[in-house]
């Protein structure tokens, strides 16, 4: 039942000049970039009709953010090493770059872990004030996106990587396909550090 | 017509025939996804029509004891027989996130979209056959969620269909079980909308160029945008109100908020009309979303039965495509009365009118196309005709409410409540009908009964108008909607208030011009006239070239495209339809 053959899994469409996951992923970052957008106009909507905003700095930890900024930058470029070592051939390097990015990301959640249980042992919770309200759902959701980019990755690394050896291109492509999702979620990142902490 | 299933089930015997589950639930089949996303989505729509028969009798008779039924109903929703005003809401609330998320939409899109789409651009099936099933089950998973939601203590959601925070927030678990019903609805048409555009870009066969495509799958294209991209929105602002509920944030929680005399202790801070832009940012371009495709089925219909091409194609689709863009700049007309600004007032009513006019372009294009025709009265067309004047009232009718000044007077009155079932009931709804009727030859191989067909069709007709006309006189006169007794509370609406009755009766003659239409159905399928071609309709676009019903995969060729989709009636041409795959002479 499933052998049907889809055109451009593997090679991309002539007129379009890309394959079905990649304008796929694009698509879905696009509605990310919608869902992420609404709670960034959510944030200012709340500050712009506030009496007093905290300074982030006052209530969060700049610096174990800054460390994690740096993790998951080099996260993400581990994440484009994977890749280039993919399309050079070394399968085994590919797996050590990508090994390498799983690990980042449970140190970005870890760091995230000790912040959010200092903040709980303050009692600062979601229903303090509406600044600790959007800290935690911004960082809650961009923490479920990591988490998501976990469990890809771990796929690619361990079950996915078969496909390696049958259908190298496609998994490429995969990979490829997962680098741009985590590259967005650096990206979420990079918004959301100095809005949050420095702002 | 079944050589083709064969050679190709030949071709594929080295893989193990697919078990019942892996064939029809569990199927990665665009077909099968289809076929079930309709059987659920009629469903739900009959269910949510049942929510709105229990509530008319409310209207008609507020305070009376509803016979026989009555009784199957526990103290909580309708002690004695006698609606509680808690359940009332309830009712209204599920009415509406049932029809449009669950009916209506899954039906539009999930079905018609899922089925008819990628025959109609030759491809074997969607770009991501797994990820089309993932959105079929997590579209089942959030209607099961919304049904449990019933039975939670303190009932299903009631605060509308729209949950305005405060009193959403205030709501019991009903609204939880919304909001994540909702999460499950979103993730749903994120995955297909996703697939329908990569399919759509990129599964199209050879020669079939943009402006060849059937005007169908351009209006799942535009839909699909439209889904992709307003509907985020929404899951931020349901992940905002359930971070209210259950991590006792205040998003959307003024400070000082009191509540049956009683301070609330919540930090304050937050602004209820932040959860009104964000929700119409998403439901207004659902409501494009709800007409596109309907109007995607009415033009295949059309053109196939005046045997005529589309009058001004090219102007169909730049409409649509504006339309498209437009509709993300409207939503605040649905907020007129909530303080914003004449300056914002302004803008949104400004843009307001000028997404009317390819609206009226696309409408006109339809009637234009019946110009010099001779047309061919089957049911499916019949549902087709009567959509253009139905959808024109519903639209027409919005121009006031699209007004400041006039919505002033007619806002959240059932002037409103009329205008957009016209467009979604007798306008989208008749639709669907007629798609369904069109394409079921396709689906089974057999025709649906015409006599019965008609039967449903005149009796839809007749009393889908008895019951929303009236409304349009009583929003006239000011009566509001979501009124537990009609309005009988209110003296100026007494002088129409008697009209209750007569939209009741209509509404339950209603239920019962469907009776043909579900006998129609399963008798149909069984025993319905068997399909001689694979063409029934004779009709010019690609679905029509698979075999009847079309295997797994689709054509036994490979189909190429060499005109467009609509070369009906062509001078010096020995038949009346050229298809799009038939090869050029000579």
């Amino acid at each position: 039942m499933s052998a049907l053959e889809i055109p451009y899994v593997y090679t991309p469409r002539e007129d379009t000049g890309l394959t079905n996951a990649k304008l796929g992923i694009w698509l879905f970052l696009a509605s990310e970039v919608m869902l992420f957008g609404a709670l960034f106009s959510t944030y200012i909507v709340l500050r712009v009709g506030a009496p007093v905003w905290p300074r982030g700095a006052s209530i969060l930890n700049v610096p174990l953010a800054t460390l994690n900024t740096v993790i998951l930058i080099s996260s993400s470029v581990t994440m484009v090493m994977a890749w280039a070592e993919l399309a050079r051939g070394q399968f085994k390097r590919h797996k050590l770059y990508l090994a390498l990015t799983i690990l980042l990301s449970f140190g970005f959640l870890i760091v995230k872990y000790v912040e959010y249980s200092t903040k709980f042992h303050h009692h600062l919770f979601p229903s303090k004030s509406t600044f600790l309200a959007i800290y935690f759902t911004l960082t809650g959701l961009h923490g479920l996106h990591v988490l998501g980019g976990i469990v890809v990755n771990t796929y690619f690394l361990g079950p996915g990587a078969k496909m390696w050896k049958t259908e190298p291109q496609r998994f490429m492509g995969r990979i490829e396909v997962a680098g741009l999702y985590w590259h967005f979620v650096d990206l979420v990142w990079i918004f959301l550090f100095p809005v949050l902490y420095l702002l | 017509m079944s050589s083709g299933h064969h050679e190709h089930s030949e071709q594929q015997e080295h893989h193990a025939e697919p078990g019942f589950w892996q064939k029809y639930v569990f199927s990665t089949d665009h077909k099968v996804i289809g076929l079930q996303y309709g059987f659920t989505a009629l469903c739900f729509l009959f269910f949510g029509f049942l929510l709105m028969l229990l509530m008319r009798w409310q209207l008609a008779f507020p305070g009376q004891a509803l016979p026989v039924i009555g009784k199957f109903f526990s103290d909580s929703s309708m002690p004695g027989g006698i609606m509680l005003p808690e359940f009332y809401n309830s009712l209204g609330a599920m009415h509406g996130t049932i029809m449009v998320f669950l009916g209506v939409v899954p039906l539009a899109v999930g079905a018609f979209g899922n089925y008819v789409m990628p025959l109609q651009i030759g491809a074997v099936d969607m770009a991501f056959p797994k990820i089309n099933m993932a959105s079929y089950w997590a579209f089942f998973v959030g209607g099961v969620v919304m049904l449990v939601s019933f039975f939670v203590p303190g009932g299903a959601a009631n605060s509308g269909w729209t949950s305005y925070p405060p009193l959403a927030e205030l709501a019991t678990t009903g609204q939880t079980l919304w909001l994540l019903g909702m999460v499950f609805l979103i993730t749903s048409s994120l995955l297909g909308s996703v697939n329908f555009i990569v399919t759509i870009i990129q599964l199209r066969v050879k020669g079939l160029s943009f402006m060849r495509l059937p005007f169908f799958v351009w209006a799942q294209f535009v839909t699909a945008f439209l889904l992709l991209l307003a509907f985020p929105p929404l899951e931020a602002a349901g992940v905002l109100q359930l971070m209210d509920r259950l991590a006792g944030s205040s998003f959307f929680l003024p400070s000082g908020l009191v509540v049956s005399g009683q301070l609330m202790h919540n930090s304050g801070g937050g602004t209820p009309i932040l959860w009104q832009h964000l929700f119409w940012f998403l439901a207004h371009p659902e409501v494009y979303v709800l007409i596109l495709p309907a109007l995607g089925i009415v033009a295949e219909i059309i053109a196939n039965n005046t045997r005529k091409p589309l009058w001004g194609y090219k102007s169909m689709v730049y409409s649509l495509i504006f339309l498209g863009f437009m509709s993300f700049i409207v939503w605040a007309h649905h907020m007129f009365m909530t303080g914003m600004g004449t300056v914002i007032n302004a803008f949104f009513q400004t843009t307001t009118m000028i997404i009317s006019v390819p609206s009226v372009i696309v409408l006109s294009c339809l009637f234009l196309s019946l110009w010099g025709g001779s047309i061919r009265f089957n049911t499916p067309m019949l549902f087709a005709l009567a959509f253009l004047p139905m959808f024109g009232i519903g639209g027409l009718t919005g121009l006031p409410l699209g007004l400041t000044t006039t919505d002033l007077h007619l806002h959240d009155t059932y002037y409103v409540i009329g205008h957009f079932h016209y467009v979604v009931a007798p306008g989208t709804i008749f639709a669907l009908f007629a798609g369904i009727y069109y394409w079921f030859p396709k689906a089974t191989g057999r025709k649906m009964n015409e006599v019965l067909g008609k039967l449903h069709f005149i009796g839809s007709f007749i009393f889908i108008n008895g019951v929303f006309m009236p409304m349009f006189i009583q929003g006239l006169a000011g009566v509001s909607r979501r009124l537990f007794d009609g309005g009988a509370s209110y003296y100026h609406a007494g002088p129409v208030l008697k009209l209750n009755v007569m939209m009741s009766v209509s509404a339950w003659c209603l239920a019962l011009a469907q009776l043909p239409f579900i006998i129609n159905f399963f008798y149909s399928m069984f025993a319905g006239e068997k399909v001689t071609s694979d063409n029934p309709w004779q009709s010019t676009t690609l679905e029509w070239a698979t075999p009847t019903p079309p295997p797994h995969g689709n054509f036994t060729f490979t189909p190429e495209v060499v005109r467009g989709p609509y070369e009906y009636s062509v001078p010096g041409e020995s038949s009346d339809f050229l298809p799009q795959y038939q090869p050029v002479k000579g």
